[in-house]
């Protein structure tokens, strides 16, 4: 009897944890049967070095993706990620070429990186600004001032300490993935355990709700863009040191990429719903693609189409359910 | 202009004598939505070219009337006649296409399109191929406007006209749709004296051509101004129908040019049988009080429970607050602990616009604030929910809960930093907590992880207030806390608000229900025009005195 009780209360439990969570689990699951179609028909997929290369390439757009999801949990919106990650890369090459130690130089690009961020959202939060108009603009001005500076001229001849700071190829993907993890985990605590991540959430879904609960809406706004801007500067630095030199034209499209993996990964458009757990599966089956399409002997062109596609097929999912739920 | 005058006045003479039948008669007509009952029995008859004022208190069933009439709900029981023929169902296409319009306070129209298209979007047959006609368009919206003596350019953009204009562009609107009754709902409470005259000219103007106006407002010397009859709702039910003598709108028309000079100067030998022959049982000359019995008339105060004990210390006081941008100026008054002092008023007599400046949302440029002696500084929400004040707003639905966010998470958002005493949340200290509040207001979820807009609209009410307590205020603001609430749950909140000053929680408490306002109050302020006008005392307090001063003393105007 106990433990029929028991049954039914984890099985209402887990329902109810099934149905709140469903986004998230299904791309979790298209993200599981893709593995398993691996699996059984290229497993020299499962090799550590792909492995290892497919998440070390993931990791800089998790981290934006992060970001953006925040962005967008507050209903806003940030295009500009992608520039500010070419400028914090640059900065870094450059700083690390005039003999800076590498970790003052990753700390800077950071800190530059947080700079952009607080300068989208002291505009956005302060003025009230319209904040898809802002980005756009710190979108083209990073980039353009970039290129007219470096007239598209890589940084080269870095020392050894720079290529996966020292630690070789091995060590240093460690590390990045170590990194990397430890700050999701850190993230997704902080967003359900700290009250600033509920206040994201409460902005979010109802902006003059949450000012007549005390709480300060263009302060969180600011705080999002400014988290956002950080996690660039540190998306940067960990992508920067995958290779030998800096390409000033590094992060093009990543904006793009974010938030297509946050939309994939259930978080709302329309502000106030998603999860990082969620974002964290989006990121990893849009990574899938082009690695599995190799070793599955498709042709790689189709990976953007197939990208577009599983958009798609994400959103419409809402909709239908949104439009069963009605009636 | 005499012809005019004389023609007008037979055509009105000859509707009088002749066209007995009335455009729109409802019997008995009931609606209960749930275990609410709406409407218990209203009869209600619109002649042509007569303006017909509906009365009732907030909650009398005015909404429901308007929605029935313009056929967004069906009744349970009761029949519709149109033109004296039983109409089975009335849908919101078929009332348009017996001539039903309805025009309301906020006008819809497409702020950026020009009049004319406005008017053309509502008239031609949707269709995306077809061309547009814009001559056509033009001069139909010149001749449509003229009919209603509106000088409105009808290429100006909608945007550009001001709020009386844009009601007449939707009038002029209804009437090119063929509409013959005209149904207006509070469509002068954002207008100022002039703008009211404006649309009362053109009201006259409509009423000489045979249209049906009925005319839903709260500011009964409006009433008498304009109305040819009245009929009273209370609680769902018609409680009378009077006959509006030596109606006033008479001279204030005569201001506007080239606007239907002909109701203005009807003989009065022509008008008097006319409105007699239209029943009613009041032959004598309706006064305003006779009016406000009409609306109020009932014994309420056994409905409420009493106040359990006697006010204690002086907690709050506001001395001369002005507020420039919200209209509010010189509103002074004391508050003591456990005492619940009623804010009475008229809609926008600046009882919601008191308390967003009590709460920070708009800060006050003069006077002051003071909580237990203390001085307040009050310029954002933060400020206030920092000193102790606390506020459930008026549209609960958009403000007052997250409804996204689960029942805990709405208990919880406004003492966030009390529940994380290392600095990360602690859920079961949340949850337990939720849980002590969803037993204690006794607030209807399964469990506290419930999505708040899953819960009824009192519950929700219930949550809102939630919230607040469990910042322990030591002022409450409550703005109609029981909005579109059903009976039960507003019983419920009733005694949990007498709990809480029974508790010492110094409260205010704005109503626009008057039974509310007189059974839970100690005492009431009486708002208008944007500062508190009377202070009443529980025992002296009644409907009529509170009504008379939210009125301004009766008819005379409010400019």
């Amino acid at each position: 009897m106990a433990g029929e009780q028991v049954s039914s209360f984890v099985f209402r439990h887990s329902r109810r944890h099934l149905t709140r969570h469903f986004r998230e689990w299904s791309v979790a699951l298209a993200l599981g049967l893709l593995l398993l179609m691996l699996a059984v028909l290229a497993a020299g997929f499962f090799q550590r070095n792909q492995l290892l290369s497919i998440c070390s390439t993931a990791v800089p757009v998790l981290l934006v993706a992060c970001g953006i999801a925040l962005v967008i949990i507050s209903r806003q919106i940030d295009i500009s990620v992608g520039s500010q990650f070419a400028v914090c890369s640059v900065l870094l090459g450059l700083l690390v070429q005039a003999h800076w130690p590498m970790p003052l130089a990753g700390l800077a690009a950071i800190i530059a990186g947080a700079f952009c961020g607080a300068f989208n959202g002291a505009l956005i939060a302060g003025l009230g600004l319209p904040s898809i108009v802002v980005t756009l603009a710190t979108m083209v001005t990073w980039r353009e001032g970039l290129r007219w500076w470096r007239q598209g001229e890589f940084v080269r001849d870095l020392p050894e300490s720079f290529q996966w700071f020292g630690l070789g190829q091995a060590g240093g993907q460690t590390a990045v993935l170590a990194t990397t993890v430890a700050l999701f985990l850190l993230l997704v605590f902080g967003m359900k355990h700290i009250s600033a991540g509920r206040f994201v959430y409460a902005v979010g879904s109802d902006t003059e709700a949450a000012r007549l609960a005390g709480i300060r809406p263009p302060l969180v706004t600011f705080g999002v863009f400014v988290v956002t801007g950080t996690l660039t500067g540190l998306a940067a630095l960990l992508n920067a040191v995958r290779f030998a030199d800096v390409d000033p034209r590094t992060g093009t499209g990543l904006e793009l990429q974010a938030i297509a993996a946050a939309v994939v990964g259930g978080v709302a458009i329309s502000g106030g719903r998603g999860n990082l757990w969620g974002v964290l599966a989006g990121v990893l089956l849009l990574a899938c693609i082009a690695p599995a399409l190799v070793f599955l002997k498709l042709p790689p062109q189709w990976e953007k189409a197939l990208q577009g596609c599983i958009i798609l097929l994400a959103v419409a999912a809402d909709g239908w359910r949104s439009v069963r739920r009605k009636h | 202009m005499q012809l005019a005058t004389v023609r007008v006045a037979l055509r009105r003479a000859l509707s009088g004598i002749y066209m007995t039948t009335p455009l729109l008669r409802l019997t008995n007509v009931t609606k209960s939505f749930g275990a609410v009952r709406a409407l218990k029995g209203v009869s209600f008859e619109l002649l042509a070219g007569e303006v017909h004022a509906l009365v009732g208190e907030n909650g009398a069933g005015k909404s429901t009337l308007i929605k029935i009439i313009t056929g967004a709900h069906q009744p349970d029981t009761g029949a519709i006649e149109i033109d004296g023929t039983t109409v089975p169902r009335l849908s919101p296409a078929s009332a348009r296409t017996f001539g039903i319009a309805a025009i309301y306070q906020q006008p819809a129209l497409f702020p950026d399109l020009s009049v004319s298209e406005n008017i053309a979007l509502g008239l031609e047959r949707p269709s995306a191929a077809r061309r547009a006609r814009w001559k056509d368009r033009r001069r139909r919206a010149e001749s449509l406007l003229e009919r209603i003596g509106a000088d409105i350019d009808p290429e100006a953009e909608v945007r550009r006209l001001s709020m009386p204009e844009q009601q007449l562009v939707e009038i002029a609107r209804a009437l090119g749709a063929g509409a013959r009754m005209l149904l207006m709902d509070e469509p002068t409470a954002s207008l100022t004296g002039r703008e009211v005259d404006l649309l009362f000219a053109s009201m006259n103007g409509l009423r000489a051509q045979g249209v049906g106006i009925i005319y839903i407002s709260h500011r009964l010397q409006e009433v008498f101004q304009i109305a040819d009859r009245v009929t009273a709702l209370r609680d769902g039910e018609t409680v009378g129908i009077r006959n509006v003598k030596n109606r006033g709108g008479e001279e204030s028309t005569t201001t506007m040019q080239g606007v239907a000079p002909a109701a203005v100067n009807l003989p009065s030998g022509l008008l008097s049988p006319t409105l007699s022959s239209k029943g009613g049982e009041g032959a004598d000359a309706l006064t305003d009080s006779e009016l406000i019995r009409l609306m109020v008339g009932r014994d309420v105060s056994t409905m409420f429970p009493p106040p359990e004990k006697a006010p204690g210390d002086l907690v709050f006081s506001v001395r001369d607050l002005g507020c420039r941008a919200s209209g509010i100026r010189a509103v002074s008054f004391e508050v003591r602990a456990g005492e619940i002092l009623g804010v009475a008023g008229l809609v926008g007599a600046g009882r919601t616009e008191l308390a967003r400046i009590l709460f920070g949302i708009t800060p006050a440029d003069s006077g002051t604030i003071a909580l237990g002696g203390r001085r307040l500084d009050l310029r954002s929400p933060g400020d206030a929910v920092e000193a102790g004040i606390a506020y459930v707003p008026e549209d609960r639905r958009r403000h007052g809960v997250i409804l996204e966010m689960s029942v805990a998470v709405n208990v919880t958002l406004g003492i966030l930093p009390w529940l994380c005493p290392r600095g990360w949340l602690r859920f079961g200290a949340e949850r337990s907590l939720a849980q002590d509040y969803i037993r204690d207001l006794g607030i209807k979820a399964p469990s506290p992880d419930m999505r708040a807009g899953n819960l009824s609209g009192g519950n929700q009410q219930k949550l809102a207030l939630a919230r607040w307590l469990a910042a322990k205020p030591k002022v409450l603001i409550l703005d109609e806390p029981t909005q579109g609430v059903d009976i039960g749950a507003k019983a419920e909140i009733h005694k949990l608000i007498r709990r809480l000053a029974a508790q010492g929680l110094t409260m205010l408490m704005i109503s626009s229900e008057l039974p509310e306002i007189l059974g839970m109050s100690d005492r009431i302020a009486v708002m208008r025009g944007g500062t508190i006008t009377t202070v009443l005392d529980r025992e002296t307090a009644d409907a009529h005195n509170i009504m008379a001063a939210a009125l301004g003393q009766g008819r005379e105007n409010d400019e």
